[in-house]
């Protein structure tokens, strides 16, 4: 493990900023220091080389939804291997929700986790507070403490419950507009889900497994917009996953009303037959839906009307996941391989809609996560002078996936055997490498 | 990859004409040991014995003056080997109402080799009920016994190498009265 | 023939009519005075069940042993799995015993899927009611009896008529049965009140319907499924008097189905909500013959399942 000494100096050779043409970057003082042509610099002892031939340099990744699980379940992800995985999948900050065990409720959780972060060095780990106490959804939390607190709480959240009474939600839309507090609901109708444990359609009819119906989310996201509309607030849609939930979207942000959406790599990609033979690692809540809502979740992504891709990281110790499917936890490991998924979704495949470029890519999985979560550091341009957070990549390379080499006890990763295409290379965080040549710098 | 050589289909043992002398033959031999055939229930074991049973119940019958109860008896599940090999498909079992209890039961197979098949067929005998008296009628004994077991009433004895099989072809099922003798194709190295 | 046992889409209409044939031949086993086969003989079956079912385990039970099997039975209460071990941990204790067949009666769709996943167990495993996915057993002895009043016990089901009447949105019942019938060649046409029908019901093999009068004059066999008066409280239907007027098959009913027309019910019976007390015990209903049925089709699973060669025991020359 080496120590790595404040102040040294890093010139990546031959790297190409949002796939542009090849440049040196000069990265000194937590920042971006120059930026030129290759070969232009000369090297020196007191200055590291990196070749970065081929790389694509993008902004760190932000993620804007992920679960750490501490405190409280240790056993399946701590904030520190959960930092690492994000380091590891060119991640630079994380948003981590708040429904761990006690929950992130009052400024004292929020700053603890804040901490450990902070502690633990791969990435900002930046909390989210719940919008009601304990996740009850009967009375709302101290959002202002939480807000005033050390971690400087944005996004509030109960995600894993839905904020389903109409009136608290409300309350909750218009009393962070005191400090510019975004609510980010998890759209689940509860009476429509009791006992949910996939999508509701032609597969979860001849497996007899309880259906999720997709008018639950789409009817709790078209409330919430028609409310943010009423008393003025802005709304984040978490993990949208149904065509009609894209079209509600559509909809609202063509009336100008305040609302953000996010949809995770799984449902850009995987589809309900997958639930077929019963292995609980493809159980996920919102669960994964029909190839109609795969294709209407890239078109929306493609066109801005999702604005994000955020990972909803659910880490799940073995028992937890190794049993029969009533009896599984909900939720999919993402960090290690959400740029991946990304890239072989939405950059030029075969089905769906015209390929993202690099910049857009840029875009939805950094520049307007950082954006929505108010994050001033993160999401910035390759440009001389700015905060050095930014992840070098490998677009030709391809690799297959296996949870063992993840850190973190946690092996609930989809994508298990899998070739996906791009490697992460490197990682930088405020001018430090978390990640050379796809290890770990600690 | 080695194939497998053809089999070589050697000569004819028994023809229609003689299959039919066999039959007629082994019908009056059982109505002599039986003393007129008061008792006796014939049971043949699937597929070519129970049809071989039926013909030979019809020449008794006619001799005798009446019917004789005449059914078929698998003995798939009483097997010695059934666990050395995929699950076989049973075949049908029909045991007269009169039963097997008191009765002298003659067993009727097309080929007897290695006495297992009628080793079986006693196993299952025994489940069923107990016979005064069990015989059996087969139309070739080829040799080869690996179990104290012999014929009573034997069509044709033909000695053969173990690389042979007897191959015999009926009317119902094959459109032809036919008995041949098969060398087994070898694997070639 | 095939490894498992867990759904019927696991048999085609081959292998379906394999088993019936084999279960023709089990059944004259009855009519012996010693009524043993020993073709499971050192062979241990386990009998897993999660869910308390004294009629189904009594009649795997009777099957393996009638086929001369160890038996084992390894019910839920009181036993290790109450007291919190898991799926996984129940498995390894099983292969540790050499189960060479486990049939497994669990609350959980898909249970049995999980047992027969690599890395669980090596023995077969037949699927004897999965949460509200599959019972195949249950439609094989079903097919067996609609086979042997209405096509002499020969062959298939083709151009037979079944209607199946009932919960079919929480029925393994139907599921499995839906499936077997159009293996088998048979039309099958489904009656509940809407709220009874899964989302998806329209991509089945199976003509969907809300009236059941109509649904009667053209049956050949009608079955009815097992109705709980609890789902009243969830709202899928407002009262078990109305669901009985409208879905129950009383005597005014009986009346419609055809003359040569049989019924038939899995059991236990709710007499009086799904079914009439004398339509229960009327000629042409075959529900206690189902029961008898019952053990000759399970003896020909377990035959055919496990009465062969062991996977990994080599295969010998044979004489």
């Amino acid at each position: 493990m080496s120590v790595i000494a404040v102040g040294t100096q890093y010139l990546l050779r031959g790297a190409r900023p949002l796939g542009a043409e090849p440049v040196d970057m000069l990265i000194r003082d937590e920042r971006i220091a120059d930026i030129t042509e290759p070969g232009a610099i000369g090297g020196s002892d007191d200055v590291i080389e990196i070749d970065a031939t081929d790389l694509i340099a993008l902004p760190g990744l932000v993620d804007l939804h992920t679960h750490l699980r501490e405190p409280g379940r240790e056993d399946a992800e701590t904030v520190k291997t959960g930092c690492a995985a994000a380091a590891l999948g060119g991640f630079t900050a994380v948003h981590a929700m708040a429904n761990t065990d006690p929950v992130a409720d009052t400024a004292g959780v929020v700053e603890q986790v804040f901490r450990l972060g902070q502690e633990a060095g791969y990435c900002d780990v930046h909390p989210v507070g719940a919008v009601t106490v304990g996740l009850a959804g009967k009375q709302l939390a101290e959002l202002g403490a939480m807000a005033d607190s050390a971690a400087r709480v944005r996004i509030f959240s109960d995600d894993g419950k839905c904020v389903h009474d109409a009136q608290l939600m409300r309350r909750a839309l218009e009393y962070v507009k005191a400090f510019d507090g975004v609510i980010a609901q998890h759209a689940q109708e509860p009476r429509l889900t009791e006992g949910a444990q996939m999508n509701e359609g032609a597969v979860s009819a001849v497996l007899g497994l309880q259906g999720w119906p997709a008018v639950a989310e789409e009817a709790i996201i078209a409330r919430d917009v028609l409310l943010t509309e009423h008393v003025g607030s802005q709304l984040h849609v978490c993990h949208v996953s149904t065509a009609g939930s894209v079209d509600i979207i559509r909809r609202a942000k063509e009336r100008n009303i305040a609302v953000t959406a996010e949809v995770t790599p799984h449902h850009l990609l995987l589809t309900d037959d997958l639930a077929t033979g019963y292995d609980p690692v493809f159980k996920v809540n919102p669960p994964l839906r029909t190839k109609a809502d795969v294709m209407a979740l890239r078109e929306g992504l493609a066109d801005g009307t999702i604005d994000i891709v955020a990972t909803d990281h659910a880490p799940h110790t073995a028992e937890d996941k190794d049993c029969e499917w009533d009896a599984a936890a909900f939720g999919m490991l993402g960090l290690p391989t959400a740029l991946s998924v990304v890239v072989q979704t939405m950059m030029g495949s075969n089905e769906g809609p015209a390929g993202l470029d690099w910049a857009a890519v840029a875009d939805r999985l950094s520049i307007a996560p950082a954006r929505i979560g108010r994050l001033p550091d993160h999401g910035r341009p390759i440009a001389v002078g700015e905060p050095a957070n930014f992840t070098l990549i490998d677009p030709g390379a391809t690799w297959v996936v296996d949870p063992k080499n993840f850190p973190g006890p946690s092996r609930n990763s989809p994508y298990t055997g899998r070739t996906l295409p791009t490697k992460v290379v490197a990682t930088f965080l405020r001018g430090v490498p978390t990640v050379l040549d796809g290890q770990l710098q600690w | 990859m080695a194939e497998p050589a053809p089999d070589v289909v050697g000569p004819i043992v028994l023809d229609a004409d003689d299959l039919n002398r066999v039959l007629t033959r082994i019908s009056h031999e059982i109505i002599e040991s039986s003393k007129g055939a008061d008792d006796v229930i014939i049971l043949g074991i699937p597929t070519r014995g129970a049809i071989l049973a039926r013909r030979i119940a019809k020449r008794v019958g006619e001799a005798a003056g009446r019917t004789i109860p005449v059914g078929s008896l698998d003995v798939t599940m009483y097997r010695d080997d059934l666990s050395m090999r995929p699950t076989r498909a049973l075949g049908h079992t029909d045991i007269p109402a009169s039963g097997v209890d008191g009765r002298t039961v003659v067993l009727v197979d097309d080929v007897l080799f290695s006495g297992r098949t009628v080793r079986a067929a006693l196993d299952a005998i025994n489940d069923i009920g107990r016979p005064k008296a069990v015989r059996l009628a087969v139309i070739v004994d080829r040799g080869h016994r690996e179990l104290p077991i012999r014929a009573d009433h034997v069509g044709k004895n033909l000695p053969t190498h173990l690389g042979e099989s007897v191959r015999m072809k009926l009317t119902e099922i094959d459109g032809v009265d036919e008995i041949v003798l098969v060398r087994e194709g070898e694997v070639q190295a | 023939m095939i490894k498992h046992l867990l759904s019927a889409t696991d048999l085609n209409r081959e292998d379906a009519v394999l088993v019936l044939d084999t279960a023709a031949e089990m059944a004259t086993l009855t009519n012996r005075s010693v009524k043993k086969l020993p073709a499971l003989r050192g062979r241990t079956v386990v009998n897993l069940f999660f869910e308390d079912s004294t009629r189904t385990r009594i009649s795997f039970e009777a099957a393996a042993k009638r086929l001369s099997a160890d038996v084992i039975n390894f019910s839920a209460k009181g036993s290790s799995v109450s007291k919190g071990e898991t799926l996984k941990d129940t498995a390894l204790t099983l292969q540790a015993m050499g189960a060479d067949a486990v049939v497994i009666r669990h609350g959980s769709s898909g249970a049995p899927h999980r047992l027969a996943s690599p890395g669980w167990i090596d023995g077969a495993v037949v699927n004897a009611g999965d949460g509200t996915h599959e019972h195949p057993t249950q439609a094989l002895l079903d097919a067996y009896t609609i086979r042997r009043h209405l096509r002499n016990g020969h062959g298939d089901l083709s151009g037979l008529r079944v209607t199946i009447v009932g919960d079919v949105l929480h029925s393994r019942v139907a599921r499995s049965n839906v499936h077997l019938l159009d293996t088998l060649g048979a039309k099958v046409t489904l009656v509940a009140p809407p709220t009874l029908f899964p989302v998806g019901v329209q991509d089945w093999p199976a003509t969907v319907s809300y009236d059941l009068d109509s649904a009667l004059p053209d049956a050949d066999a009608v079955m009815m499924l097992r109705v709980q008066r609890e789902r009243m409280n969830a709202a899928f239907f407002p009262s078990a008097r109305e669901y009985s007027r409208r879905y129950g098959l009383d005597d005014r009913r009986m009346a419609l189905v055809p003359d040569h027309g049989i019924v038939l019910h899995p059991g236990p019976m709710n007499r009086g909500m799904e079914i009439g007390d004398s339509v229960a015990d009327h000629d042409r209903s075959v529900i206690v013959e189902q029961v008898a049925n019952g053990v000759s089709v399970r003896m020909a699973v377990l035959y055919l399942l496990i009465g062969g060669a062991r996977p990994d025991q080599p295969v010998a020359e044979l004489t």
